[in-house]
């Protein structure tokens, strides 16, 4: 046959296309579920590195059911949609397309020691793709106890440093309501005169150098997403303070 | 006259190829050429910028080495066996779609069986695609050759790859944070004692500084090296 005819050209092509697709498309498929499974338990750990708890991807999903008390789905107005399964329902990406009206908000409430933590998933934009992670509120509802972030396709060594426990360290005890009751949220700051964070109520971490635009994802991010739930976070404060 | 002399010679050839063992001298040089006289990094300087960006620590830099191993020995051994098939024109086509499609099929096995491995060296996964060592030993050898001798080259040149990889790992991860393989091998009393990791160990230009010792070494020790002018 002559290999160089035009005829032999396309049928190689065609018939490579067809080999690599069902190969690949055959190993994609069988293991899916073995990679879901990888997602969902980090998923897990990552929620729990929020309130102190480290644990391997393996231990995670036993200390998840321990820890984690409640997994709330929410509505704009703070109330609960019992429908919804916060865990494996909502998923981030696609809510945030939708009106807040129509979003559901979840909400993890945690249970360590007696110690009552709220940890909220955030997702935003960084320079170059998807930002996200979770924040966890001690019982005040106000004072940071953890957070984590992660992010797609962030620069390595500057806006990827987000995920550095050194730079979510910085956000522990910051405090995301001002003085006067106002949600501000936490300013990654470039002009930050507190480079060691020993200010903690001045709603500000120390910026990454060369990661400008990361940093003021994380910082939209956070309030942008703490914004829809302000009434389930400040209805009970009030109330607890009316109580007390 | 010339008629019985041009029977001779194919059948000769063919007997002496068929008494060459698996691991003739011949073969063995495909594998250990690369480790030293013609490593890709240190004497051909293919490949740097994946050597630069995974050898802070040693474990992904033994997991990168093994996907390349991987990788290299499957196209090298696919595009040998379709070596008369291949139209010439796309034949670099084919050898991308070839590398590329391994490359996705490690990356698939690693996102569910090393997940924290496969997170830690994300994009650089994808990237074995770009490796030149890779097209470039399927362009210069597997198309030539047969399917046992390329397979020998893939893994040659990989093991050389990754060899260079350990080795600037291995000192990165010893100096930058006084660890090896993740665990803590610079006893606390030497940092009691005033002793400080170095944090420039840790980025890139170092890669490159530690590299470039490697290759002074190198050439000090394996004279073949040093060009003649």
């Amino acid at each position: 046959m002559n290999r160089d005819s035009n005829g032999y050209t396309f049928g190689f092509a065609a018939a490579m296309v067809l080999v690599v697709a069902s190969v690949l498309a055959f190993t994609a498929s069988s293991l899916k579920d073995l990679q879901a499974e990888n997602v969902r338990k980090e998923k897990m750990q990552n929620i729990l590195s929020t309130i102190g708890v480290e644990t391997d991807r393996d231990g995670a999903e036993k200390l998840f059911n321990t820890y984690i008390v409640e997994q709330l789905a929410l509505r704009n107005d703070g109330t609960v949609d019992e429908a919804v399964d916060a865990f494996s329902d909502v998923n981030l990406a696609f809510e945030l397309k939708k009106d807040a009206k129509d979003q559901r908000f979840p909400l993890y409430v945690a249970n360590v020691d007696a110690a009552k933590y709220y940890i909220i998933p955030l997702r935003g934009s960084g320079l170059w793709d998807a930002i996200w992670g979770y924040i966890a509120l001690n019982e005040d509802r106000n004072t940071i106890k953890g957070a984590v972030f992660d992010h797609k396709g962030e620069t390595a060594g500057l806006g990827a440093e987000i995920t550095q426990q050194w730079f979510m360290d910085r956000f522990v005890d910051e405090k995301i309501f001002n003085t006067s009751g106002d949600l501000v949220g936490i300013n990654v700051s470039k002009t930050n005169n507190d480079p060691n964070d020993t200010d903690k109520d001045d709603h500000e971490v120390d910026a990454i150098s060369g990661a400008t635009i990361t940093g003021d994802g994380v910082s939209e991010m956070i309030v942008e997403r703490l914004q829809h739930y302000l009434s389930y976070l400040k209805a009970d404060t009030e109330q607890l303070a009316f109580n007390n | 006259m010339s008629q019985p002399k041009s029977n001779k010679k194919p059948a000769i050839f063919f007997v002496a190829k068929e008494r060459e063992s698996l691991f003739s001298k011949k073969n063995r040089k495909l594998l250990k050429d690369p480790l030293d006289d013609n490593n890709p990094i240190t004497v051909q300087v293919l490949g740097i910028c994946s050597a630069l960006a995974i050898t802070v620590q040693l474990k992904p830099a033994i997991v990168m080495s093994l996907s390349v191993v991987a990788v290299m020995a499957a196209s090298n051994v696919i595009v040998s066996i379709l070596r008369n098939a291949i139209p010439n024109r796309i034949r670099i086509i084919v050898q991308l779609v070839v590398v590329a499609s391994m490359v996705i099929l490690v990356d698939q096995v690693l996102r569910a069986f090393a997940y924290d491995v496969s997170k830690q060296l994300s994009i650089f996964i994808g990237l074995i695609i770009t490796n030149c060592i890779v097209m470039g030993r399927l362009e210069a050898f597997a198309l030539g050759n047969g399917v046992w001798k390329s397979f020998l080259d893939g893994v040659g040149n990989a093991a050389g790859y990754g060899f260079m990889l350990i080795i600037v790992a291995f000192f990165r991860e010893l100096f930058g944070s006084g660890k090896l393989y993740g665990y803590q091998v610079i006893p606390d009393a030497v940092y009691e004692m005033g002793y400080e990791n170095n944090g420039l160990m840790l980025l890139s230009p170092m890669a490159l500084i530690t590299l470039g010792i490697i290759i002074w070494v190198q050439r000090a020790r394996n004279r073949k090296l040093i060009e003649k002018h």
